[in-house]
Order: C-alpha cells, then sequence, then structure tokens
C-alpha cells in the first residue's frame, strides 16, 4: 500500500519497501544501498556474510519488477566505500547492470561514494533538479521548498499502548522529504536525533515502515524518542 | 595411604592440623602421575591438596622453569591463592617463586615472567589461551608438571570451560606426562567432570576423590518486619532486620543476585547504619581497584559487612566470615550450599546462613531449597558439547603460535571432553570459518586471516592479524560498556551503554555506593559529580539478566498444591494465598492452571507449569506460535522454572487450543529463528568466533559506531546460506536453552482436558512475582504492525487527520491514548512523565 505525498505541488508516492515514485515522471527513488558493505568490513578483519549485495539487490529488483519505472535515481552512498564498485562479485554486477540497463539511471553521489560506479550504466551527478524538485544526498536546511535526499538512514519511534515501536522512516514536511537507508546492512539513526532535528524545526510527518503498509504520525520537533536497549 | 615428607608433617603440626585423607590420595595419585579429581565441599583444605603435591615434588627436585599452572575463573581468585600459598612456602623456606597473571598484571611483570617463569603460575582462562597464543608457549609451558583447575564445577559447561578445555589439550600436547588436578564442590554429574578434567576425555583416565561431606548446614529463613511484598525481588524492606544480624555477627557477606540489587541494599543498610559499621559494596562493575581494595579488607579484618553480587561468588577464603546472608531466592541448590559454605570453613561445624527472601513467593522458594538440602537434593546442568565459535577463536590463536595441521589439530580438539564427539565436518567448517568467513560465496579469498602452504599446514596471515586475534581473546561478550568518572575524581566504574542512552543532564542516579548526578557524555566515559536531586535510578545490566533455573519447581508446586502444608509458612504469605484462591485459583496438582488478563496495554496469558525453565522456554515458542495463528498478535514471553507468561496485543480467548497436544508435528523453525533468543545467541557466537567486532570499552566513538547490528547479519545470513555453520551453532546453542519436544508433548498430553482457565479483570496474587523475573523473550509476527496501526488511527482521530505539523500534536498520541477508557493504566506512565522506556527495558522491544 502506497501512501501518498504532496511535496511543492508534485504527487509523490512512498512504498513501504522503502522506495519512493513520482508517478508523473515514472521515477523510483532509492537511497544508502551501502553495497559491499559486507566486503568492507570483511577487508578490516570482520569477515561478516558477504550477501549483503545480494539481498539489496534482490529488493531493489522486486521494487523495480513491481512499480516499471523508466527512470530511477539513486540517493547517494549507493556503495559502502569508494572502491565498493570494484568488490562486487562478477554475478551481482551482472544482475544490477541488467536491472539499471532498462531505463534511465542517476546516481547521485554520495559521502561514502564520491565517485561514479565504473562499469555500471546511468549518468552521476552531485545533485539533479527536475522541475520543483531537488535530488541530492544530504539534505540542506537552507532549500527551497521541493527537496529529497537520504544520507541519515531514518527511523521513528512511536508509542503503541504495549510498549515503543521504532521502524525505518521517511520523514516529511512542506520542504523536503528525507528517504529511509534501503541497504540490507543498513542500520538508522532516530528521528531525534539533532541532525534530523533540525531538518524539521517546525515538526513534520514520519512514515514508518510495516510489513504491508507505512504507518503516518506527527513528528514533533523537540520530542524525545524512547531508544531501544540492546536485545 | 601414603603420608607427608618430614618437612610438611612438620610444618602441619606446627599449624595445628592434621592432613585429610582427601589430600593424601591426591598426593598418591600425584606419585604416581595420575591425574585426579577432587570434589568436596567448600573448607575441605581443597586448594592446598591441590598444591600439596607440587609443593613436595619442588621440595625434593627443586628445578628451574614452569612446574605447576593453577587456572581459577576469578582474577581474584588467583590472587589470594598467591597470598595463601606464599605462607607454606615462606614457612617451610621452598625454594619456590609464585607469581599470578591476569588480565591485570602489569606489561613490565609479564615480560618477565616469559623471561624467568616463576615455579608455580596462577592465571585465569583468557590469559592461557593468550599466553598459548604466543610464540614461544611452546618453550614456556615444555617442562610444565601440573596443572591445578580450581573450581572446575563453574566452568565445566560453560564457553569458558570450553576454551579452557581446548587449552588443556594444547597443554598436555606441548607437556605429554602433564598431570591435571581439578578441584570441585560438590556436584550432581559428577561423571561429566571426571571427563571434562581427564586428559584424554575419558573419565577412566583420571581418579575420583571425594572429600568428607562437611556438617550439614543450617538454614534460617527472615522475614521483614513490616510488609512483605507480593513480587519484586530487592528485599530492601529486611534491610532493618540483615542490619540487626549484621551488628550480631563478626563477619557478614550479604548475597545479592544482581548489581542493582547491591548498590540499593548496600543503601539502604546505610540510611540506617546508626552504629557506623565498616560495610563495603562489591559488584562486577566496579574499578578493580575498588574491588581488590574490599577484599583486602576483607581479608585485613576491617569489615563487619560486605554486600556482594555472584563476582564474589566462588572460593575466597573469608577467614573470618562466620555468617551469610542470601537475599532473594537462592536459584539452585548447589549455588546456595556454595555461598553457604562461605561462611565459617572449620570443617566440623556447620555453616549459617540466612535467607531472606524478597516477596512472598520466595519465601515457598526458600522452603523448597531448605527441603532440598536437608533431603542432599543436588543440581545441575547436564554437559552439552562444546561450542564451534569457541573452537574457531582457539584455532586462529593456536595458529597465531605456530603453524598447525588440520589433522593433528583435529586429533588433539577431540581430545578436550566438550569436542569428544565433534565431526570431521563440523570441524572443517569451523576451520573455513576461522579462514575467512567460511561462506559459500568465495569473495572473501583475498581477506583471509589463515592461509594454507604447500603442505597443507594452517598458517596466520601476518602480524596484524595476529595482534587483532588476541585482543579479541575470550568467551564473554558484553554489552558495550561505558566508565562513569567523577567530575575532577577517578572513575568509578562501569555501566551499560544502553543506560546512559536513558540519562538526561542533571538526572540522579545510584553507582558505587554514591549518589550521582548525570553532567554528559565524553568519547568512551559519562562525567558525573555527587549530588542529585528526584527519585534516583539504579542501573541495571542485560549482561546479569541470566535466567537460572532453580530445579525447584517439583517441590514448589507440591507446597503450593497442598494447604497442609502450608502449616509453617508465615501468615503473610499464607494470606496471600487465600487471597490466590478467592481471586482465581491455587493451582492443583492434577490440573493446568491458566490465568488471562489485561495489564500495561497488553493481555497475558500466565500459565503455571512447573516444568522447570528449559521446558517452559520451549513450550513458550510453541504458544506464541500458535497465538499468531490464531490472532492474538503475540509479542513476547517469559518463561521461570515455575510459570510460562506470554504477552499479546489481544485478548487470548480460546486457551485451550492453546495447549492442545495434537498440533505439536508444526513447523517452529522459522518462528524460534526470529525470536529474541536465537538472536541473541548468534550475536554472542558471530562476536566469539571473531567474525562481528566486539566492543572495547576504551574504543574512540568513531571506532564503535563500526559495531554492525547483528541482526541484520543474522537476517540476510538465513536467507543466503541457511546451512552456515554460524546458524549451525545458533541453533545448537538455542537447542542447549530449550527442551527436547517429547517433553513438551508429555507435558500437554498430561494437561489434556484438564485445564483451568481463569479469565481475570487485572493480574492475580501469584502471578505478580513472575512478571518481575528476569529473562523476557521477544518474538516476530503481527502483533506491532497491528499496535502501530492502532497507534496511528488514534492520533489521526484525536487529530481528525489533519495534516498540520505542529509540535503539540506529538503529545496528543500520548493524551489521545489516556483518555480511552480502556487503557487508563497508560495514567500511571503519565507519572512518569510519559517516558515508556525510561525506568526499565520491559516493554521495550529490541527491533520492532
Amino acid at each position: 500500500m502506497i501512501a501518498p505525498l504532496h511535496l511543492a505541488g508534485e504527487r509523490l508516492g512512498l512504498c513501504p519497501s522503502g522506495v519512493a515514485l513520482w508517478p508523473a515522471r515514472r521515477t523510483l527513488i532509492v537511497a544508502d544501498l551501502h553495497l559491499e558493505k559486507g566486503s568492507a568490513y570483511a577487508a578490516r578483519g570482520a569477515p561478516i556474510p558477504p550477501y549483503d549485495t545480494r539481498e539489496t539487490i534482490r529488493r531493489l529488483s522486486l521494487a523495480l519488477r513491481r512499480h516499471d519505472p523508466a527512470r530511477i535515481i539513486l540517493l547517494g552512498d549507493s556503495f559502502h566505500d569508494r572502491a565498493g564498485a570494484s568488490r562486487l562479485p562478477a554475478e551481482d554486477r551482472a544482475a544490477l547492470a541488467r536491472l539499471l540497463a532498462a531505463r534511465e539511471t542517476v546516481w547521485i553521489l554520495g559521502n561514502h561514494d564520491p565517485a561514479p560506479p565504473e562499469g555500471l550504466p546511468g549518468a552521476a551527478t552531485e545533485a539533479l533538479t527536475d522541475g520543483a524538485l531537488r535530488f541530492v544526498h544530504i539534505a540542506d536546511p537552507a532549500a527551497k521548498p521541493g527537496e529529497i535526499s537520504g544520507h541519515y538512514h531514518p527511523k521513528a519511534t512511536l508509542p503503541t499502548r504495549a510498549g515503543p515501536v521504532t521502524r525505518a522512516a521517511f520523514l516529511a514536511d512542506a520542504k523536503r522529504l528525507v528517504l529511509p537507508a534501503f541497504g540490507a546492512y543498513t542500520g538508522g539513526l532516530d528521528a531525534s536525533d539533532p541532525a534530523l532535528a533540525r531538518l524539521f524545526p517546525r515538526g513534520g510527518r514520519a512514515f514508518l515502515i510495516g510489513a504491508e503498509r507505512l504507518f503516518s504520525v506527527p513528528l514533533s520537533a523537540g520530542r524525545r524518542a524512547a531508544p531501544s536497549p540492546a536485545a | 595411604m601414603g603420608t607427608l615428607p618430614e618437612l610438611f608433617a612438620r610444618w602441619f603440626a606446627g599449624r595445628g592440623w592434621t592432613p585429610r585423607p582427601h589430600q593424601l590420595a591426591l598426593l598418591d595419585a600425584a606419585r604416581a602421575g595420575r591425574s585426579a579429581l577432587l570434589v568436596a565441599p567448600t573448607g575441605g583444605g581443597k586448594t592446598l591438596a591441590g598444591f600439596l603435591p607440587s609443593l613436595v615434588d619442588l621440595a625434593e627436585n627443586p628445578r628451574e622453569g614452569l612446574h605447576t599452572l593453577y587456572v581459577s575463573p576469578l582474577k581474584a581468585l588467583a590472587v589470594d591463592i598467591a597470598r595463601n600459598l606464599t605462607a607454606p612456602v615462606e614457612e617451610m623456606d621452598l625454594p619456590i617463586r609464585i607469581e599470578t597473571r591476569t588480565g591485570d598484571t602489569p606489561a613490565n611483570r609479564r615480560a618477565r615472567q616469559r623471561a624467568r617463569p616463576p615455579h608455580i603460575l596462577l592465571t585465569t582462562p583468557e590469559s592461557l589461551a593468550l599466553l598459548l597464543s604466543l610464540p614461544d608457549a611452546a618453550k614456556m609451558f615444555g617442562g610444565l608438571r601440573a596443572v591445578v583447575l580450581d573450581e572446575v564445577h563453574a566452568m565445566a559447561g560453560s564457553k569458558r570451560g570450553d576454551q579452557l578445555a581446548l587449552c588443556l589439550a594444547r597443554l598436555q600436547a606441548l607437556a605429554p606426562g602433564l598431570r591435571r588436578v581439578g578441584l570441585s564442590a560438590t556436584v550432581a554429574h559428577p561423571d561429566a567432570l571426571r571427563a571434562w578434567c581427564s586428559p584424554t576425555a575419558d573419565a577412566r583416565d583420571i581418579a575420583l576423590i571425594e572429600g568428607a561431606g562437611g556438617a550439614e548446614p543450617r538454614l534460617e529463613t527472615i522475614l521483614p518486619a513490616g510488609h512483605l511484598p507480593w513480587g519484586g525481588h530487592m528485599g530492601l524492606a529486611s534491610a532493618p532486620e540483615i542490619y540487626r544480624r549484621i551488628e550480631a555477627a563478626r563477619v557478614t557477606i550479604v548475597f545479592v543476585n544482581t548489581r542493582a540489587q547491591a548498590e540499593l541494599m548496600f543503601q539502604a543498610l546505610w540510611r540506617i547504619n546508626d552504629a557506623n559499621l565498616p560495610i563495603a559494596l562489591h559488584h562486577g562493575s566496579l574499578t578493580v581497584e575498588q574491588r581488590r581494595k574490599v577484599e583486602a579488607a576483607m581479608a585485613a579484618g576491617k569489615l563487619r559487612g560486605v554486600v556482594a553480587t555472584a563476582a564474589l561468588d566462588l572460593g575466597i577464603d573469608w577467614g573470618d566470615v562466620d555468617q551469610v546472608i542470601q537475599v532473594g531466592a537462592p536459584k539452585g541448590v548447589s549455588r546456595l550450599l556454595q555461598r553457604v559454605g562461605r561462611a565459617n570453613h572449620r570443617m566440623d561445624e556447620p555453616s549459617r546462613a540466612v535467607l531472606v527472601p524478597a516477596n512472598r513467593f520466595e519465601v515457598i522458594e526458600c522452603r523448597a531449597a531448605t527441603e532440598a538440602i536437608a533431603a542432599g537434593e543436588l543440581d545441575g546442568e547436564p554437559p552439552r558439547p562444546g561450542g564451534l565459535d569457541v573452537l574457531a577463536q582457539h584455532l586462529l590463536a593456536m595458529a597465531c603460535h605456530a603453524p598447525f595441521h588440520p589433522d593433528a589439530m583435529y586429533d588433539e580438539v577431540r581430545r578436550a571432553a566438550p569436542y569428544a564427539l565433534l565431526s570431521r565436518r563440523d570441524f572443517d567448517d569451523t576451520l573455513r570459518l576461522a579462514e575467512n568467513g567460511g561462506y559459500a560465496l568465495s569473495t572473501y579469498e583475498r581477506f583471509r586471516k589463515l592461509f594454507r602452504d604447500a603442505q597443507g599446514l594452517m598458517h596466520i596471515a601476518g602480524s596484524t592479524v595476529a595482534r587483532q586475534v588476541r585482543m579479541n581473546l575470550g568467551t564473554i561478550v558484553e554489552t558495550p560498556l561505558v566508565k562513569v568518572k567523577l567530575r575532577g575524581g577517578p572513575v568509578l566504574g562501569e555501566v551499560e551503554e544502553w543506560f546512559v542512552s536513558t540519562l538526561e543532564p542533571g538526572d540522579a542516579f545510584l553507582f558505587a555506593g554514591q549518589l550521582l548526578r548525570y553532567e554528559r557524555l565524553e568519547a568512551t566515559q559519562i562525567i558525573v559529580s555527587r549530588g542529585g536531586e528526584g527519585d534516583p535510578r539504579v542501573p541495571t545490566y542485560a549482561g546479569s539478566r541470566m535466567p537460572l533455573t532453580t530445579y525447584l519447581a517439583a517441590r514448589v508446586r507440591g507446597i503450593l498444591a497442598e494447604p497442609a502444608r502450608w502449616d509453617g509458612l508465615p501468615d503473610p504469605v499464607r494470606e496471600w494465598l487465600r487471597l490466590q484462591a478467592l481471586r482465581s485459583a491455587l493451582p492443583d496438582a492434577d490440573e493446568l492452571l491458566v490465568e488471562t488478563f489485561p495489564r500495561g496495554g497488553r493481555w497475558f496469558l500466565v500459565a503455571y507449569c512447573f516444568e522447570g525453565r528449559l521446558a517452559h522456554q520451549s513450550l513458550g515458542m510453541l504458544v506464541t506460535k500458535r497465538m499468531e495463528r490464531a490472532g492474538y498478535g503475540p509479542l513476547g514471553y517469559l518463561g521461570t522454572d515455575y510459570v510460562l507468561a506470554c504477552w499479546s496485543a489481544f485478548e487470548p480467548t480460546d486457551v485451550a487450543t492453546l495447549f492442545d497436544e495434537e498440533m505439536l508435528g508444526e513447523d517452529l523453525e522459522e518462528w524460534m529463528a526470529d525470536s529474541s533468543m536465537l538472536r541473541r545467541s548468534f550475536r554472542n557466537i558471530a562476536v566469539v568466533a571473531q567474525i562481528i567486532e566486539r566492543n572495547h570499552p576504551g574504543q574512540e566513538k568513531a571506532a564503535r559506531s563500526m559495531t554492525m547490528n547483528a541482526d541484520l547479519i543474522y537476517d540476510v545470513l538465513r536467507r543466503h546460506e541457511p546451512d552456515h555453520v554460524l546458524l549451525r551453532a545458533t541453533r545448537a546453542e538455542a537447542a542447549g536453552g530449550l527442551t527436547d519436544i517429547a517433553r513438551i508433548g508429555a507435558l500437554l498430553a498430561r494437561a489434556r482436558g484438564r485445564i483451568r482457565h481463569m479469565r481475570l479483570s487485572r493480574v492475580s496474587p501469584l502471578a505478580v512475582p513472575a512478571l518481575v523475573e528476569e529473562g523476557r523473550e521477544w518474538v516476530p509476527g503481527g502483533a506491532r504492525d497491528a499496535l502501530l496501526a492502532e497507534a496511528a488511527a488514534l492520533v489521526a482521530d484525536a487529530t481528525d487527520g489533519a495534516e498540520a505539523f505542529d509540535e503539540a500534536l506529538a503529545d496528543v498520541t500520548i493524551r489521545a491514548q489516556m483518555d480511552r477508557p480502556r487503557h487508563r493504566v497508560v495514567e500511571a506512565r503519565k507519572a512518569r512523565r510519559s517516558r515508556y522506556v525510561r525506568n526499565a527495558p520491559r516493554s521495550a522491544s529490541p527491533r520492532a
């Protein structure tokens, strides 16, 4: 179930899979894939399972198949580090190339992957402006309305009668939209964290990700979220 | 039976001691070159018995080089033994150097020990693992004659024990004639312990020597003068009685079960300490210096009492301790006996101990424990196979020492009892795990930690890897800790990072026996100052939430079911049970009582099965899965020794179906795999196997943020390589915490047609203590999404669905829920300023 959102006069759709849609331009937007994070850790002596790229591509493929966009915009940190693209296993590289070749692909450059990925289809750029909307990796507090970004891996906590529930979430207000991180190995930053809270000075709305739908709640500027203890 | 050499006989006589039979028996075994396991109650002169053969040997054949190694689970114990051994050595003027080596030993002394080893080295399992990983291990241990293993009952059967067993197998390989001496308290499974201690994993290759039992301990149960609580385990209401007892005795140890409890009890006693008695505090989160100070003061007779947790539990010789007070349920007869044994070390006199139950249910538990001791029943976990994660770590450590051949290593590790039945497949998979994670996807070839040479020998892949391996040795996985530093003063100890995240500047909390005010968080520590306003909190520790089995379930059930047996019980307890009969029902011997009631925004189901914690853990998995299917929205469960408690978003109405034996064949695998129990196991296994980086307390913030969320890894691995060795190890470890399906089947069969479902409007008297127990497990399922939908709808209702981004809206979420009549329970939360997780993680789901 897709949740509708209006931003700078454009109609967007938010999906429980973690991607955003812009039907008018048949565009799918996704952020922070952090591909090859597993191998980045292995290189440092922590050989965690190498399947994160495969899993992330699988999820992306599902979303692409479902929505069939003409264009896909990746909002940065698509790879976990600069050399990430070069570490892609052959099979995964081929799968990713296949997915992207059929559509127009835009790689917004991120702080983790500041250079365009070699050998993959698509164009790389720091930012993309298309009509009323502007696509960047990191939100600019002073930006004009219509900004769509990632980087922060937002999550939000909603108190329920049986205790708080924390999920990855889209954060939005009249000026901007921040996407949750899509990558299989990505963690989250709470919406009440100052870095995120200052982007929404008058509050906003959080769309928490559920199994089949999103759960939309107001976001307060000053409310402290209940942290979840380690299991 | 042999006799002591003359020098030693004179020394014994000079002390007024007679050598005990078990001391002489150990001497005999040693002279024959045989390994031996001594099982005896505390205070039986065990430690001296363990060392005697080595002292005699060195007296008769003086030589240089490391002769005897002593391994104990506690750093403090090693320090204390050194103190005690030094006395006979000096008094008999023996040419023996004794030194300790633990995590606290400074670098220059470590270097000296390697250059010129002492004759006797006292150490811990972790330090031994480190020593064996060094290139000169063969030289250091090549001439070793004996290894004394103290408190083996506390180590065997745990991951620490697995690691130690592997290290012993390595020592045996380095010094083939090595003689082992195991020292143990009395246990339920002595044969398993024999096999564990044996040089060949075979019980027949080690002699079993049993020390005479001491006089039976005398237990007394005391209650607070005022109100005896229904639930809660702090026991603070009994502080006045405890204080009176401390006054009346010479030296008392007050044992509590958790660190938070220690802090609170310490405060409570000092508040009424009119006689200004020197009472100290001792627990694992205080600094080493602080703990040493308390231990030294104790040994010097300067203290009248110590409030302590399990960190003080093991065999320290307390000299003048004449009273042991156990606050809260003892959690196991053997454990209680060992603690009781601390009081009064003279074998012939009975130890005295005072039990202080913290709530009415604990009174019954204490009664059951007392009966069990009188009946001579002992408890203890049966042995289980060694963890593959520990093996992986061991293989890395061994490669750091020297290259090895897999075939030879496979033979060597199987001489350690926990790995005696290790399959070659598991060994090979574990070796691959150690090399580079062992994944089917071969992209980590270049990131190997071990590589194979042309002869098939495994080498460590360089000094950087070796350093990383050594830094991460150990089988205990701590949750991330943060130091607590007084502004302008010393570090007081450590608390868990989670607790710090719930603090705001100005908040007050109790720690290290002081009232502190939280000021700010620096990179690796928090800064606090003395004083603080408001209701102080106490740090709780996830690490301490190891629910222990008491093995008293059957007894407790018996007591509850027969009012005739209530005669000896105190009035408040009888009254409580009568109230239970009035409000609900008493669990009958022939039926399964199941209560359901709403509480705290959730629905609870409490089943009084009395089958023991392991069975209840399994049952919890089964019942919650069925609850999911029935649409009750289960959130979690708790299995104690006595009851199974489940909580859900919606009311469980058809209870009989939940406990139906018929559907036992259903597939629980996926459900279990998603539970918090298995996730926790996986995380610990991945850290021990050195796949996930460990959290080092002193680490830079940037380094700490590199820690991967183990849950994400777990989910990805399950999907893409479900039979990976890490997952096999996880399932095996979980199986150790659960019981087999057959036992559940028997439980359900007995209950068929005899379930008594009491539908209550609130919690029953009998259920209250269960709900504050530790060991909550979370289950997967759609409940949280349902709750989110509910909450989101509530807010939409209250704001008429308007898309206003007003700050005030957020508070509506809380207020809106309070306005609903059925959620009046939330009123109580309002009093706590609506901070849902502030005081405890009771209702917080770790990964909803």
